[in-house]
């Protein structure tokens, strides 16, 4: 019986050109787990990252290779049609990666600071990286929701890497709890498709959809529901962001900017896939919920971000609002709005990853200096730091010169040729008010000064209403010590500025990217 | 070796971000040759493209070079794409060879100033922003050129932005400036609604679309655009204002190239042109009228460097009128042989005023012959050019003008030829005052200022006079009335083929108003020379109505300067405090009070934060159920 059990099962070929970026990247982690077991002390580290450098860097060639292969012969799916290789798998896949790059620079630096030899942070890195680019490429809910793990597991363990720091802990635990929360509401609606559906083959299921049309629609919509509630958690769309001020807090701050770009990247690969691939014609179902999602993320983001005080807090809900500009992308549905999406989530991914970098440094020892206060006067004390920070709060306001300006564009053009156009007008609406939590940090760092108290504000010709709401949009009085300067490290300071210029290049020069994304979300396989 | 023209803005380019990055490390020594190499280089690039172009018959010489796609937004494809034709390559070769004159000359003109480096981080970026200008294929890359020399010209007129005067010149060129832009920005509007691309080569291929109204409606725009950056009736009041600026900056951005930009869009938008006589005849009068006007203006002005920024506006409003008659190439020339003879007045005084510690009041000069006989020397040649006076290049340009005005409107043409007049008149003045009579420079000023020391120019800024006088003098070789199978009359006729009117009158004609063109110039020279012989001063030579621009500064500040600011203030004080502030106050206290309450969701308890998960569940299910059931 078991025999029989056994040859019935018969393995699919598998196709490892396909899933090259995610075996180099496991093959990397595992070399690294070597190679450090062998060595002691800071040499460890460097090791570590320039097998992590080396590895995240060969994915990304193949993973350009993989465009070259798909550009010829078009997209496909392999491994019993259970990984796709398109256009928009390797544009994911080329987000991550860079994201993991930028990302192991500034960790190389966070470690040497916080005096930490072990390697779990580049290990876990890759594995985290490695599930965000197999999120881009399954084609089947059991895969998303493996890749899913692979992701989420390794971030839970990055969380709390750190064993000196308390807030970790704590952090990690409440989004593992929630986190698994989640994802045992994911598979149950993956059952409830199942059930309707009878495959969790994505491209199965459209075929169900072309050839059957649902006379009791109520279990599909149900797991569909429970489906999209998953991946909410995951890109922390309003309401179920509830875990993300506080694990981007407690995280250190390299792991938070990792976190904030990858898994988003990841969790939008997989949600774009399910909704526009496998249930474009299930739309009606799933397009109001994305589009309740969009404004409440919009909106509560940009609001909330206005009274926070510490920097990782405001750009955890900064990054909650860049998730409702996506959403919009994705709920619009067309060609348009895909690629504005990934053109987004490239953009995002190098500002977000940029600005947790220069927490990262200003954060000082113990990284636990995050406070609004630091950041008063900083461009007189640093100007090329204040500079690249400035550039990159600007950009995720979407001001023009930057890719956070087409980023914007994008999307909200997409949703108004979509039709979706009150969408357009919430995602102008959260800008606005997006640009003056922004400014605020920017503005404390051009004209705040060192010493000077926080009431002294120049106000003195200013009414006393302005002085009021600039008193409250500003620092309510705190007396700041002269604060010193901080040294950029070398590697950290590389990734800063690789995030700055590619955040300009793309802003004064958006074409290749919008090609890229627009290929992208062409070569999909629908 | 067409290939090479791609390059030719990067040079400048380069030379740009060098001196941005490294320019003080590179230093004052050698930061100049930095920036004037990478502008020579340019001009070699120009020449070799040239060459290039010259090998293609020339039926086909319109060539298109796409680098890359820049704005990709639904149907609008703005490449950056650089378009190779006889006219970009003319304009490619006149600017960069000038710009290196001038690059060369600011070495020595510059040494010892505090922003040595800045300023030639200003100019290369300038040249970058000029080329592109007149290298672009479609009118938004047209239009990034256009936006880049107007913002450098504001750096460079206020670059001693410390002295009020200098940062207010800059502001009002600025503003001038932008209200040109405008005419742009409408103009492409225009075109983009009719012909749904903003490539000159569709534009030119679908000239259908445009209707008579439509067609004038466009001209006009374009017409409001020239007149902001070249000066011209009624956005010519910026100019004077830009000699604020170094002198090697007046010469190159404010006589030679960028306020040569209008005439440079109008003519590349020839063919549209042509679709209106209406809007040609008020092209021809705004420039006629221009012309007249800035040449009195010019007639009594004390400071050397004014005459010469009106006598621009004067011979840029002989440009327009010469697009106006339809004579392009004409205009082409006559911009050619102004930037060489007028970049060369220019430097000259510019050496003039270096050697009197930087004076500018030509009461204060006087005999100044004697001790800069070089200056001196390319001085003459520059004001017999300029003042018409056969061989040199206006006679032949200028003529060329005329001709077409002649044939076109006659009553333009007989301004045109006051003007002419006038012009021979103001540069004869100029040179009695400056160069001749008793010296004044060596006793104490009216004001109490001290006695200067004069001296001549170092090499370095008369090696580039040198080259330039070369120029002013033999510029009417480049396009002589009897030659016709060589020039510039032959090369950019493809381009504006359909569009080009025949120049070509009886001989006798010809000879006529060449020797008509003469005699007025030296009647010009003649009476100046009678009126200011041994003069320093004459009050009624120089009327309070012309010594006060027509009382047109006082007209703007009436009409518009002083409602405009009263509005302001209107707006400032009642609009935006009370109502807007009110408003945008009234949202952001709302904002950040909802943000109050809603950041109490945040409570740190995972229990409630499942909660609100399963909240936020159980509303997705409710809202999909409903829709079933």
């Amino acid at each position: 019986m078991l025999l029989a059990a056994t040859t019935s099962f018969s393995l699919p070929s598998i196709d490892y050109l396909a899933i090259l970026p995610e075996l180099v990247l496991l093959g990397g982690a595992l070399i690294v787990l070597l190679a450090t077991s062998m060595v002691r002390g800071g040499l460890k580290r460097n090791i570590a990252t320039a097998i992590t450098m080396l590895f995240s860097a060969a994915a990304l060639v193949t993973a350009l290779v993989q465009w070259g292969r798909i550009s010829a012969q078009g997209a496909e799916t392999t491994i019993a049609h259970a990984i796709v290789l398109d256009g928009f798998s390797t544009f994911i896949g080329v987000t991550v990666l860079c994201a993991l790059i930028l990302s192991v620079l500034v960790g190389h630096d966070y470690l040497k600071r916080e005096g930490i030899e072990s390697s779990e942070y580049h290990i876990l890195a890759m594995i985290a990286a490695s599930g965000a680019v197999m999120m881009g490429q399954a084609n089947d809910l059991i895969v998303i929701f493996l890749a899913l793990e692979i992701l989420s597991i390794a971030l839970y363990v990055l969380v709390a890497f750190n064993p000196l720091r308390g807030e970790s802990g704590e952090s990690a635990l409440k989004y593992y709890i929630l986190g698994g929360f989640s994802s045992a509401i994911f598979v149950y609606g993956i059952a409830l498709v199942y059930g309707a559906t009878g495959s969790t083959n994505l491209g199965q299921i459209a075929n169900f959809f072309s050839e059957n049309q649902l006379i009791h629609p109520g279990l599909f919509d149900a797991g569909l529901a429970l489906v999209l509630v998953g991946f909410a958690f995951k890109i922390a769309a309003v309401p179920f962001h509830v875990w993300t001020p506080d694990v981007y807090q407690g995280a250190p701050s390299p792991i938070t900017g990792f976190m904030a770009s990858v898994a988003k990247v990841g969790g939008f690969a997989a949600l774009i896939r399910v909704t526009i691939a496998a249930m474009n014609s299930q739309s009606a179902s799933w397009k109001p919920i994305l589009y309740a999602l969009a404004i409440a993320t919009l909106l509560l983001g940009a609001i909330v971000a206005l009274v926070q005080r510490d920097v990782k807090r405001m750009l955890a809900y900064s990054s909650i609002s860049h998730a409702g500009y996506i959403l919009i992308g994705v709920e619009v549905g067309t060609l348009a709005g895909t690629s504005a999406a990934l053109f987004y989530l490239f953009a995002y991914s190098v500002m977000t990853v940029g600005s947790f970098a220069i927490v990262t440094v200003l954060g000082g020892d113990g990284d636990s200096d995050h406070d609004l206060g630091r950041y008063r006067g900083l461009a007189r004390r640093q100007p090329w730091l204040g500079g690249a920070l400035a550039v990159l709060l600007l950009a995720q306001a979407g001001i023009p010169f930057t890719s956070g300006f087409f980023a914007k564009l994008g999307v909200v053009s997409a949703a108004i040729n979509g039709g979706s156009w009150p969408l357009a007008l919430v995602a102008m609406i959260a800008a606005a008010i997006g640009v003056a939590f922004y400014l605020r940090v920017v503005v404390l760092a051009y004209m705040g000064s060192d010493e000077a108290d926080a009431t002294d504000t120049p106000s003195s010709q200013v009414n006393p209403q302005t002085r009021h709401a600039q008193s409250t949009l500003l620092l309510e009085g705190q007396s700041v010590a002269t604060i010193p300067a901080v040294s950029v490290p070398l590697l950290s300071g590389i990734a800063i500025v690789l995030s700055v210029a590619t955040t300009i290049f793309f802003g004064v020069i958006p074409g290749p990217l919008l090609d890229f994304a627009h290929s992208a979300a062409q070569l999909f396989l629908a | 070796m067409l290939s090479a023209a791609a390059y030719m803005p990067l040079c400048p380019l380069l030379g740009f971000l060098i001196l941005l990055a490294f320019g003080r490390r590179i230093g004052i020594k050698y930061s100049g040759i930095v920036a004037t190499v990478a502008v020579a280089a340019s001009f070699v690039l120009a020449a070799i493209s040239w060459t290039g172009l010259l090998g293609i018959s020339s039926s086909k010489r319109e060539i298109t070079q796409s680098l890359f796609t820049w704005l990709p937004v639904g149907s609008l494809q703005v490449k950056v794409a650089f378009l190779i034709d006889p006219l970009s390559i003319t304009m490619c070769l006149f600017i960069t060879f000038i710009s290196t004159m001038i690059h060369l000359y600011s070495i020595g003109y510059m040494k010892g100033e505090r922003d040595y480096v800045k300023f030639f981080i200003y100019l290369n970026l300038f040249v970058t922003a000029m080329l592109v200008l007149v290298m672009a294929n479609n009118m938004v890359l047209t239009f990034v050129g256009w936006e880049g020399v107007g913002a450098c010209s504001y750096w460079l007129v206020a670059f001693y932005f410390e002295k009020e005067s200098a940062a207010v010149a800059g502001k009002k060129a600025f503003v001038y400036n932008r209200i040109g832009d405008v005419g742009l920005l409408l103009a492409m509007f225009i075109v983009f609604a009719r012909v749904g691309s903003l490539d000159y080569t569709t534009i030119f291929a679908h000239l259908s679309a445009f209707s008579p109204l439509t067609a004038t409606m466009l001209v006009l725009a374009l017409l409001l655009a020239a007149t902001g950056k070249s000066a011209q009736i009624p956005l010519f009041n910026w100019l004077p204002g830009s000699m604020e600026g170094p002198t090697p900056v007046s010469a190159l951005i404010h006589a030679a190239t960028m306020v040569t930009a209008g005439v440079y869009l109008l003519c590349r938008m020839s063919h549209v042109l042509e679709l209106s006589a209406h809007a040609s005849l008020v092209i021809a009068i705004i420039g006629a009228l221009t012309a007249f006007v800035a040449a009195t203006m010019a007639s009594v002005q004390r400071d050397i460097k004014a005459v010469l920024a009106y006598s621009t506006i004067s011979q840029l409003g002989y440009m327009i009128l010469a697009v106006g008659a339809g004579a392009y190439v004409a205009a082409i020339f006559l911009m050619i042989a102004h930037a060489f003879y007028k970049a060369l007045l220019f430097l000259s005084a510019g050496a003039v005023s270096h050697g009197l510690d930087g004076e500018r009041d030509m009461g204060r000069m006087g005999a100044l012959r004697k001790v800069m006989p070089w200056t001196t020397g390319v001085f003459i040649v520059g004001w017999l050019a300029i003042a018409g006076v056969p061989p040199l290049s206006a006679f032949w340009s200028k003529g060329d003008v005329l001709d077409a005005v002649f044939r076109h409107y006659p009553y333009l043409w007989a301004l045109a030829l006051f003007t002419a007049f006038l012009t021979a008149y103001y540069m004869t003045r100029m040179y009695t005052l400056t160069f001749t009579g008793e010296a004044r420079y060596d006793k104490p000023g009216a004001d109490g200022a001290p006695a200067l020391h004069a001296h001549e120019a170092p090499w370095v800024m008369r090696i580039p006079l040198l080259v330039l006088a070369v120029g002013a003098a033999g510029a009417g070789l480049l396009n002589l009335p009897w030659v016709h199978n060589f020039g510039l009359e032959e090369f950019l006729s493809p381009v504006f083929h359909g569009a080009l009117y025949n120049p070509h009158e009886g001989t006798s004609l010809l000879w006529l108003l060449a020797i008509v063109d003469s005699l007025v110039a030296v009647g010009g020279i003649a009476v100046a020379w009678m009126l200011w012989r041994g003069k320093v001063s004459a009050a009624n030579l120089e009327p309070d109505f012309l010594t006060h621009d027509w009382y047109w500064d006082d007209l703007y500040d009436t009409v518009f300067g002083r409602p405009g600011t009263a509005l302001a203030l209107f707006s400032a004080t009642t609009i935006d405090e009370k109502i807007l502030d009110g408003a945008v106050n009234g949202v952001g206290s709302l904002a950040v009070q909802s943000a109050q309450r809603l950041r109490r969701i945040q409570t740190g308890q995972v229990r409630q934060y499942a909660l609100l998960i399963t909240g936020g569940m159980a509303a997705l299910l409710v809202f999909i159920l409903m829709r079933v059931f």
